[in-house]
């Protein structure tokens, strides 16, 4: 095993790890306020959460390009303000995958909240006990099975993410090259062998992860009807 | 005659898909008294209790109790759920199934407060072997006694009951009309307690209050608003048997299997009223009671 390989590897992880903690930090508001809305703007906001689900990748990845691009308003304010370049670096991957793999994240959590009874929500609170109290003790131990769904497609997905890296971040060893991107740099460079191993890696990794998603249904449906 | 509690003037608006539905009550809740908010569905019943539970945020109008104001539009006060003195019972429980009976009773333990009210609790509502169960390991009844059990833990001055029989088998809810009577009794603590069972109205109610369309149609004690004599017959009492209860009734003898049983029972040959409702014969009291 090669130190490319090992490191296209680590990035591709650390890239999926980054984004799953950052969407369940900034996706579960979102689920929490989608699950009890009652406002018109739930549908508008709901199809946006689930656009990436039917767009092309590089649809995504274009117009980040050019948002991202230090030659428009977003990116020049990110550059000369911040002094943050998304485009063609890790930040820049980790805003994409945000996007792109946001209803993974939302669409679980907000199935999970929606199942759960408003009244122990409710009860915690005639309990005397506060919001964040409730979050950590009667919110998330009850939809933990959806948390862990979530938090398993989001990985899996941004694992296997393909066109918004290659449109936003390039080929830059250590830095933007991810595993899909390196195979398709293999295959290019007729490089069949070291293609294999990423591809091998990949299709076990992600059978892994979705058996383990199926798993957790399974085991959180008899944990239901018990 | 005790002091109100609580007093309130109320109104909600809550508009549905089709309909529009209006709520607007006036109430007084006495101190230690055990309030039935009774009427047919959709009457406003469970929205009058959530308002007081502040579940409703929307409700306007002024509730307070003494100089304590829980909420009031006119100066956009709103005391939340969490600081009011308030414990509440729900229909469907709300047991957290993440906790076993022992662990949702001492969620609702105040910081600092002294956990031997939890065994206390566990005692007092027969709840110690059950202590390490989980709710999905309970009956209904049980599920019950355990968020009464919760409810109870904060000490709160007002305790809210949403229907909390409605989903037992009529023994079942029997032994729990007895064990919310006694809590009541117990801790002399005001109850307002929401159901449309004349079973249940009969046999706690200290005062009733009628919903219809969100306005209060009737008020008073049980007696007056449900005359006993309506659907009850007199009889001798001449015995019984099990759950079976033998009553002469006029110059023909029946037996009758009944729901509830009040103690002390009757004596043999003593004048009892008898009530025959949809879920079969109810023991009411004896002549004189």
């Amino acid at each position: 095993m090669n130190t490319g390989f090992g490191q296209t590897l680590l990035l591709t992880l650390r890239l999926a790890s980054c984004t799953t903690l950052l969407l369940f930090i900034l996706g579960f508001p979102l689920a929490y306020w989608l699950a009890h809305t009652r406002s018109r703007l739930r549908m508008w906001v709901e199809s946006l959460v689930s656009l990436p689900l039917v767009l092309p990748p590089t649809v995504i990845g274009f117009y980040l390009l050019l948002a991202f691009s230090p030659e428009n308003v977003l990116g020049r304010w990110l550059q000369d303000t911040w002094g943050i370049q998304l485009v063609f670096s890790f930040a820049g991957l980790v805003v994409g995958s945000l996007i792109y793999s946001l209803p993974f994240m939302v669409q679980p959590l907000q199935a999970g909240l929606e199942a759960m009874p408003p009244q122990l929500i409710e009860a915690s609170y005639l309990l005397g006990k506060s919001r964040w109290t409730t979050l950590r003790k009667v919110i998330l131990p009850n939809i933990r099975a959806s948390l862990w769904s979530g938090a398993i497609l989001t990985f899996a997905h941004t694992v296997g993410e393909f066109g918004v890296v290659l449109m936003i971040g390039g080929n830059i060893p250590g830095q933007t090259r991810v595993a899909s991107i390196a195979i398709f740099e293999e295959v290019e460079s007729l490089n069949f062998g070291q293609a294999h191993q990423y591809a091998a890696t990949l299709m076990v990794l992600s059978f892994l992860m979705l058996l383990a998603f199926y798993w957790l249904n399974q085991h959180h449906r008899q944990w239901r009807i018990r | 005659m005790a002091h109100p509690l609580i007093q309130a003037n109320l109104s909600l608006s809550l508009s549905g898909n089709k309909s529009v539905f209006d709520l607007s009550v006036e109430l007084s809740i006495e101190s230690g008294e055990l309030l039935v908010i009774t009427g047919s569905s959709g009457s406003g019943k469970t929205t009058l209790l959530r308002i007081l539970a502040g579940l409703e945020k929307k409700a306007l109008g002024k509730i307070h109790s003494g100089t304590h104001i829980w909420q009031d539009s006119a100066t956009k006060t709103f005391l939340p759920p969490q600081k009011r003195p308030v414990g509440m019972v729900f229909q469907q429980y709300a047991l957290f199934p993440n906790m076993t009976v022992r662990e949702n009773i001492a969620y609702a333990l105040p910081k600092g407060a002294s956990p031997t009210i939890i065994m206390e609790m566990l005692e007092i509502k027969e709840l110690i072997e059950l202590a390490d169960n989980y709710p999905h390991q309970l009956s209904g009844g049980q599920q019950q006694r355990v968020a009464l059990a919760r409810a109870l833990v904060r000490q709160p001055a007002l305790l809210l009951l949403d229907e909390p029989l409605s989903a037992l088998d009529p023994v079942m809810r029997g032994r729990l009309q007895d064990f919310i009577r006694e809590t009541h009794q117990q801790h002399q603590l005001t109850t307002v307690l929401v159901t449309h069972n004349e079973d249940e109205i009969r046999q706690l109610a200290t005062r009733v209050i009628c919903l219809e369309h969100g306005k209060i149609s009737e008020q008073g004690s049980p007696e007056t608003i449900f005359p006993q004599k309506k659907n009850a017959l007199k009889g001798i009492w001449l015995g019984v048997e099990g759950q079976v209860g033998k009553v002469k009734i006029g110059d023909n003898e029946v037996s009758v299997s009944f729901t509830h049983l009040v103690t002390p029972l009757p004596n043999s040959g003593d004048w009892v009223w008898v009530s025959f409702g949809p879920e079969g014969a109810v023991f009411l009291k004896k002549e004189g009671q």
